[in-house]
C-alpha cells in the first residue's frame, strides 16, 4: 500500500521493521564489520520509511533537539567565532599530527599511563583483549565510545569470554537488542519507551517483573542493573572526547555519571581514542567545551566532564593504558579534499538536522557512524565503493549547524566524482545508464545551439499529458513519477522565445 | 543598467514563463536585458552528481558565454535561480582548476562576482524591494535550500514579496526544510525524496494558499509534482512571475503563461 504521494505507507503502530525477529529485536543484529554492513542507502531506506514507529519516533526526538539546540547556540554572542576557533584548532592538529600525538605519548608516559598503537580493529582489538586477560578479568564495564563501536570491540572480547558492559543507558539498550546505533549520541533514538520496557523484560535479568514504561522506573531499573557492575568490576575501556597533547591529559564528557563510574571505580582504565581527537593545549579545550554540549545535547554544559592524566597513586585507576587507534584515520588525513572530516567532535548536529536522517534514522546507513557526517566519514575511512555520498540532498543543513565546520556538502561532492571514477574500474549497469546519459547531457549542453536544439525535445512529452501533467512516464521517469506529476513541457523554449522576438523588433 | 540572462537549462526547457518574467520584470523597471544565446547549462548536475569531466565542456561553455561581463559589456549577470547561482558561485571555478584550465578559472571567478540570483540583483544591485507588482493571491514562499544556506538572501524574496500589492503572504510550517528534490538524489533515493516531498506538500497545503513560490523552479517541479499529485490545486509559480504581475498585465496562477512581448 502506498500514500497518495507513491511513497511507502507507514505501518500504525508497527513496531520493529519487517524482517525483524519476534518482540524486542531489529533485526540489524551485529554484523561482521560495524562500518561497512547491511543493504544499499536505498534499500536500507526504503524498509526504515515503512515502519511508521520509527518514523515517529526519530521525527519527535530530532525536532526537539533540533530546537534545544538552537536556542542554547542563539544565546551565546560569539558562537561563530567559536565554531572558527574549534576549526582553527583542528585544522592545526591535523597539519601536525604526527608531532603532537608524540608529545601525548611522553605525557601520558611521563604520568604513569602505557600508550599502545593500534593500525587497524584487529591490532586495537587485540591489544585491549590481552590487557584485560592479563588482569584475569571475564567482565569489563565500558563508557560509550564511537571508537569502540568502530572496530567491535565488544565482540571481539566475546569472543575471548569476555563480557563488556554498556553503562550509557542508551547504550545498554542497543546492546541488551542485539542492535546497532542508530544515532552517535543518541543510539536508541529508534525506540520508543514501550519498546525499551520490552527489551529490559526481556534481555535483563535483573529487571523488576512489574516494569511499566514510566521514564523514571526504566532508569531506576537500569541504574541498580549497572550498580552491580560498576561496584564489581576491575577493568573499564572507555574512548575518549579529547586528548590534551601538552598534559597528556584525556577527557570524556557525559549526562549520566555512568562514565564517571568506570572511569574512577575500576583498579585499571584502558582508553581507546581515534588518532585525531587530540588537541594541542589544556586551554584549547576552552572552546571545545563550550562548542559541543551546546552542539550535541542542546545543554548549555555538559553535566560530567571527567579529565584524568596518568595514575595518581592511591586515587583512582592504578593502571591506565591508551589504545591510540589509526583503522583508515591517515588514509582519511592524506586526502585533502576529505581530511576536515576529521574535524568531527561527534556532537551529531549534523545528524538532528539532516532532512534524510530524520526520515530513515542511522540503520539505513549501514554503518556506526550515520548521518551526513557518516555519509562522508565511512566512505574514506573505508575506501570502497559506497552509496552513501548520495544519500544527501546537498541541502547545507549539516554545514550550517557544524560546530567545527566541517564543509559536508562540498565534501560529498568530491566523494561523489570518486565514487563517479570507482565506479569506471567496475561497471556495472545502473553505472553505465548514469554515466551515458550523463556524457549525452554533457555533450548537449556544452554549446549554445545544440542546446536550443535538444531542449525541443521535451515538448514531444505533450502529447501524453493530460491537463497540463504527465502522471506516468516509462522507466527511468518512472523513479519520477511514482510519486509526482510532471509539469508538461512548454511549446515553445525560452530560447526559441527570445529568437523570434528579436527578429519582431 | 544592461544585465545579461541565463535563463538555465530547466528555466529554458521547461519553464520559459520563468525567464520570460525576468525579461518584463526587468525591461519594466527601465533596464536592458540581453540574452546571450551560446548559454546553455552552469554544469550543477554534472558536478553533483560527481560527474566532473562531463561537467567540464559545460562549465567551460557558460563561462566563455557570460565572460564579457567580466569586461563591462553588460553591468551584471541576472539568473532566476539559487542553486545554479550557487554553483556558478561555489562550484565553476573549482572545476575548471581540478582540470588544469587556471586561466578559464580566473575568468569563471570574475564571472561570478557579477553574476546575482533575482531577488539579489533586485534588493542588493538595483536597490528596489517595490517593483510595481499587483497580485491579488494568498501566496506562500519556500525558500530553497540553495537560495538560504549556499546564497544566504535572507529575507530578500520575503521582502519583495511583502511590496507586491495584493498578495497575502501565508507563512509555511517548517519553510527551512528541504522540499527532497536534491537533483538526481530524487532519482538515486526516490522513496526518501518522496518522504520528504510528502511532508513539504503537507505543510503547503496547511498554509491554505493558492500558490506556492520559490526562487528555484527545480525545487517547485519537485513541490509542483507532489501537490498535482495529490489534487491539492495549490499552483506553484516562480517568484520572477509573480514580480512580473501588474494589474494592466496580470498573471494568472498556473496558467505558466509570461506576460512579455
Amino acid at each position: 500500500m502506498s500514500t497518495f504521494l507513491g511513497m511507502p505507507a507507514a505501518r500504525e503502530g508497527a513496531g520493529p521493521s519487517p524482517q525483524a525477529a519476534p518482540g524486542t529485536l531489529s533485526g540489524i543484529g551485529r554484523p561482521e564489520d560495524p562500518l561497512h554492513w547491511g543493504a544499499s542507502f536505498p534499500d536500507a531506506a526504503k524498509a526504515a520509511l515503512e515502519n511508521g514507529q520509527l518514523r515517529r519516533n526519530l521525527g519527535k526526538a530530532t525536532s526537539t533537539i533540533r530546537t534545544k539546540r538552537a536556542r542554547v547556540v542563539g544565546e551565546v554572542p560569539d558562537w561563530e567565532a567559536l565554531r572558527d576557533a574549534g576549526s582553527a584548532v583542528k585544522t592545526d592538529v591535523l597539519a601536525r599530527l604526527p608531532e603532537l600525538l608524540e608529545e601525548l605519548e611522553r605525557n601520558v608516559t611521563a604520568r604513569g599511563g602505557v600508550v599502545h598503537w593500534a593500525r587497524d580493529a584487529v591490532e586495537a582489538n587485540r591489544i585491549v583483549a590481552d590487557l584485560v586477560r592479563a588482569k584475569g578479568a571475564d567482565e569489563v564495564v565500558k563508557v560509550k565510545s564511537m571508537a569502540t563501536q568502530e572496530i567491535g570491540l565488544n565482540e571481539a572480547l566475546a569472543e575471548e569470554g569476555i563480557a563488556a558492559v554498556e553503562t550509557d543507558l542508551a547504550e545498554l539498550i542497543v546492546q541488551l537488542a542485539d542492535d546497532m546505533p542508530s544515532h552517535i549520541l543518541v543510539p536508541a533514538i529508534h525506540r520508543n519507551r514501550t519498546e525499551i520496557r520490552d527489551i529490559f523484560l526481556e534481555r535483563m535479568a535483573d529487571a523488576p517483573p512489574d516494569l511499566t514504561d514510566v521514564p523514571r522506573e526504566l532508569a531506576m531499573a537500569a541504574r541498580s542493573h549497572l550498580r552491580r557492575k560498576f561496584l564489581s568490576a576491575k577493568v573499564a575501556i572507555s574512548g575518549a572526547n579529547f586528548a590534551v597533547a601538552d598534559t597528556g591529559t584525556l577527557a570524556v564528557v557525559e549526562s549520566e555519571g555512568n562514565g564517571r563510574m568506570c572511569l574512577t571505580l575500576p583498579e585499571t582504565l584502558i582508553t581507546v581514542m581515534g588518532i585525531e581527537k587530540l588537541i594541542p593545549t589544556f586551554d584549547d579545550l576552552e572552546v571545545f567545551l563550550q562548542l559541543l554540549p551546546r552542539s550535541s545535547t542542546g545543554e548549555r554544559m555538559n553535566p560530567y566532564t571527567s579529565m584524568w592524566t596518568g595514575v595518581t597513586p592511591g586515587d583512582g585507576p592504578q593502571e591506565f593504558h591508551l589504545v591510540l587507534l589509526d583503522n583508515g584515520r591517515t588514509k582519511v588525513l592524506a586526502d585533502e579534499a576529505g581530511r576536515s572530516a576529521l574535524h568531527c567532535i561527534r556532537c551529531s548536529a549534523c545528524l538532528n538536522v539532516c532532512p534524510v536522517y530524520e526520515r530513515v534514522g542511522g540503520h539505513a546507513y549501514g554503518s556506526v557512524y550515520p548521518g551526513p557526517i557518516g555519509a562522508i566519514l565511512t566512505p574514506q575511512l573505508t575506501g570502497e565503493k559506497s552509496d552513501l555520498p548520495y544519500a544527501s540532498t546537498l541541502c547545507g543543513a549539516c554545514y550550517e549547524v557544524c560546530p567545527v565546520k566541517i564543509d559536508i556538502p562540498s565534501i560529498l561532492v568530491e566523494l561523489r566524482a570518486r565514487e563517479v571514477s570507482l565506479s569506471g574500474a567496475s561497471p556495472e549497469t545502473a553505472d553505465r545508464v548514469w554515466k551515458a546519459a550523463m556524457k549525452a547531457a554533457s555533450f548537449a549542453m556544452a554549446d549554445g545551439g545544440r542546446f536550443r536544439r535538444a531542449a525541443r525535445v521535451p515538448r514531444l512529452l505533450r502529447a501524453i499529458s493530460r491537463n497540463g501533467v504527465i502522471r506516468r512516464l516509462p522507466f527511468p521517469g518512472s523513479l519520477w513519477t511514482r510519486s509526482r506529476d510532471l509539469m508538461e513541457p512548454p511549446q515553445q523554449t525560452f530560447h526559441d522565445w527570445w529568437a523570434e522576438r528579436e527578429e519582431r523588433r | 543598467m544592461r544585465l545579461a540572462l541565463a535563463a538555465t537549462c530547466i528555466g529554458d526547457a521547461m519553464f520559459p514563463q520563468a525567464p520570460r518574467a525576468v525579461v518584463t520584470l526587468l525591461e519594466r523597471l527601465g533596464h536592458e536585458v540581453v540574452f546571450p544565446p551560446a548559454q546553455a547549462c552552469c554544469g550543477q548536475m554534472h558536478v553533483n552528481t560527481g560527474y566532473l569531466a562531463e561537467a567540464v565542456p559545460v562549465v567551460q561553455n557558460h563561462v566563455r558565454t557570460f565572460a564579457p561581463v567580466a569586461d563591462g559589456e553588460w553591468d551584471a549577470v541576472v539568473v532566476p535561480s539559487g542553486s545554479c547561482t550557487g554553483s556558478i558561485r561555489h562550484q565553476q571555478a573549482m572545476v575548471l582548476e581540478r582540470a588544469g584550465l587556471r586561466a578559464e578559472a580566473r575568468t569563471a571567478t570574475a564571472v561570478a562576482e557579477r553574476t546575482y540570483e533575482l531577488s539579489e540583483l533586485l534588493v542588493d544591485v538595483l536597490g528596489v524591494t517595490d517593483v510595481g507588482a499587483w497580485f491579488p493571491h494568498r501566496v506562500t514562499y519556500h525558500p530553497t535550500c540553495h537560495s538560504l544556506r549556499m546564497l544566504g538572501v535572507g529575507d530578500k524574496p520575503e521582502r519583495l514579496l511583502r511590496a507586491v500589492e495584493g498578495l497575502e503572504l501565508a507563512p509555511l510550517a517548517e519553510a527551512e526544510g528541504c522540499c527532497g528534490f536534491g537533483g538526481t538524489f530524487s532519482l538515486k533515493n526516490s522513496d526518501t525524496s518522496t518522504a520528504m516531498l510528502a511532508d513539504k506538500v503537507a505543510n503547503v497545503v496547511d498554509t491554505g494558499a493558492e500558490v506556492v513560490t520559490a526562487g528555484d523552479w527545480s525545487c517547485l517541479m519537485h513541490i509542483g509534482g507532489g501537490l498535482s499529485r495529490g489534487g491539492t490545486g495549490v499552483r506553484p509559480m516562480h517568484l520572477a512571475e509573480i514580480l512580473a504581475s501588474t494589474r494592466e498585465s496580470p498573471v494568472v496562477p498556473g496558467a505558466g503563461q509570461a506576460v512579455a512581448r
